[in-house]
């Protein structure tokens, strides 16, 4: 039975809880002194690139920003027949000393994260990483948690949640629909 | 199957089904830009200050060369370490081959030792065609007589395709002995089918009879042939040959053939030039040109690097 597509957020909520993220981000820091962020391909991109805009705003300094594209860390890559397409990695400074928000849109098995931490190793030695996510759905594989969550959204397991931003799809907005499993 | 959480999210996953790459002759036009594109985002990890990632992690290659190399050998190897894969070489010389041990033999105890790829150089056309035929691993030929050689003419294309923007109405001119190049064959088959004009020259005893019929044009003035060129590639003239009265001596062919200060000035401006190495310096290619404006040689050489790793990585798997 496929249950019809539901908005569970809409722009200006995405918006406001990147705010927040934000303020919290420069709370927690207490600043922007050594921060970078760090965005995972493909949506936590889109979503470092408007939390540095949102952090020039409140503090008028500029934060680094790069692209990590975890494919070659994976651990399901010999698992499957299909290869997943690489893209490229664009960290345009040294993350040694500096503290790494690593940014991506949902937080679910925590697998991404743990490989983009092996990657972000291998490029320096970071003081710290932290991680901010626009949707934590819950269904964690590994001991991982995020440090900054937009919302918290309890999914089943065969639930599929998008994250939907203008820069990708034309529109902004989190969605949640039956997979059919 | 099912596929873990993860692959159906994370970026569009795309079919490779092809076991072995044994030439550019069976590779579709999406094979090859699936090659290129993944090649592309390799180049990344090769300027990185620690080169290496986990993907092939516990996957071993085995480098298989019954014929001289070392740059394609080095590169292949390169290619493994940097995804962390095992690589191992065997040349001829120290291989049980010199024992009397048949190719197919070796090849069957190779693959008793459980390899995931094996990388074969061979100066007989064909010998990696047989092996893939043998051995349920993966066989990436990396030369086999005059025949083909897949990865250079993909690291050629790659080199081409990022000078120039891209390949299709593009005019290529090889160079060189004809007649027993691989890289010639490779590249003329590949660029064909990625929409490239191609002129190939030099003497007519280095230039096949009816070549045409592969889709070239033919050509026996280089500098006529270079006229029009996008990308010059010249040829090694195996020097070795000299006493098979292919031609009288190298001083004549390089009075005719060799791309020098003086003839090049008839080619384009912005005429890309190229050569698989080894380099014979002031034979077929006069020293300011290889070391010029115009050459892309180095280029070719660490775009290899790339290529490889992405045929590694396209090829390694879950078997089906």
């Amino acid at each position: 039975m496929m249950t019809p597509k539901k908005v569970v957020m809409d722009a200006a909520e995405i918006d406001r809880s990147l705010t927040r993220i934000a303020y919290e981000i420069l709370e927690k820091n207490k600043g922007v002194e050594d921060l970078v962020l760090v965005g995972i391909r493909t949506g936590g991109v889109f979503l470092a690139e408007r939390l540095r805009r949102k952090i020039l705003d409140i503090e008028g300094a500029e934060v680094p920003c790069g692209i990590l594209d975890i494919t070659l860390y994976r651990d399901d890559l010999l698992l499957a027949n299909k290869k997943p397409k690489i893209k490229k990695t664009d960290i345009p400074f040294s993350l040694d000393k500096k503290k790494v928000i690593l940014v991506d849109d949902v937080l679910f098995t925590g697998r991404t994260i743990r490989a983009a931490m092996d990657a972000l190793i291998d490029f320096g030695r970071p003081r710290s990483i932290q991680l901010a996510v626009l949707i934590d759905r819950g269904h964690r594989e590994l001991p991982i948690r995020a440090d900054f969550v937009g919302e918290n959204l309890p999914s089943l397991l065969w639930e599929d949640i998008s994250v939907n931003l203008i820069e990708k799809n034309g529109c902004d907005e989190v969605v949640i629909e039956d997979s059919g499993h | 199957m099912h596929l873990p959480p993860g692959l159906c999210s994370r970026g569009f996953a795309m079919k490779w089904e092809r076991k072995d790459i044994l030439g550019m002759k069976d590779l579709s036009v999406e094979e090859i830009h699936m090659i290129l594109d993944t090649a592309e985002s390799f180049l990344e990890v090769s300027a990185r200050d620690i080169k290496k990632v986990p993907t092939l992690r516990g996957k071993t290659i085995i480098n298989f060369f019954v014929e001289a190399s070392t740059r394609t050998r080095t590169s292949f190897e390169i290619a493994g370490k940097r995804l962390s894969a095992d690589t191992i070489n065997i040349s001829a010389s120290a291989s049980s081959l010199v024992k009397g041990e048949t190719l197919a033999d070796t090849a069957r105890n190779l693959e008793a030792m459980n390899p995931d790829v094996i990388v074969i150089r061979h100066s007989c056309a064909g010998a990696p065609h047989m092996l893939a035929g043998l051995v349920r691993q993966s066989i990436i030929n990396a030369g086999d007589g005059a025949h083909e050689h897949p990865s250079q003419a993909l690291l050629d294309m790659m080199t081409i395709r990022n000078r120039k923007g891209g390949l299709s109405g593009l005019n290529v001119t090889i160079v060189g002995d004809i007649a027993h190049s691989r890289v010639a064959r490779s590249n003329i088959y590949g660029l064909n089918k990625m929409g490239v004009c191609v002129t190939v020259a030099g003497p007519a005893t280095m230039i096949p009879r009816d070549i045409q019929q592969l889709g070239v044009k033919v050509c026996f003035s280089l500098e006529e042939a270079i006229l029009d060129a996008d990308v010059i590639m010249m040829l090694r003239i195996q020097t070795e040959r000299e006493q098979q009265n292919i031609f009288p001596s190298l001083r004549e062919y390089s009075t005719f053939y060799c791309l020098n200060r003086e003839n090049i000035k008839k080619a384009k401006k912005d005429v890309l030039v190229m050569h698989p190495g080894p380099v014979n310096r002031g034979v077929e290619i006069s020293p300011e040109i290889a070391d010029g404006v115009h050459s892309v040689i180095l280029e070719q050489v660490t775009n290899g690097v790339a290529v490889r790793m992405a045929l590694l990585y396209l090829l390694t798997g879950a078997s089906s």
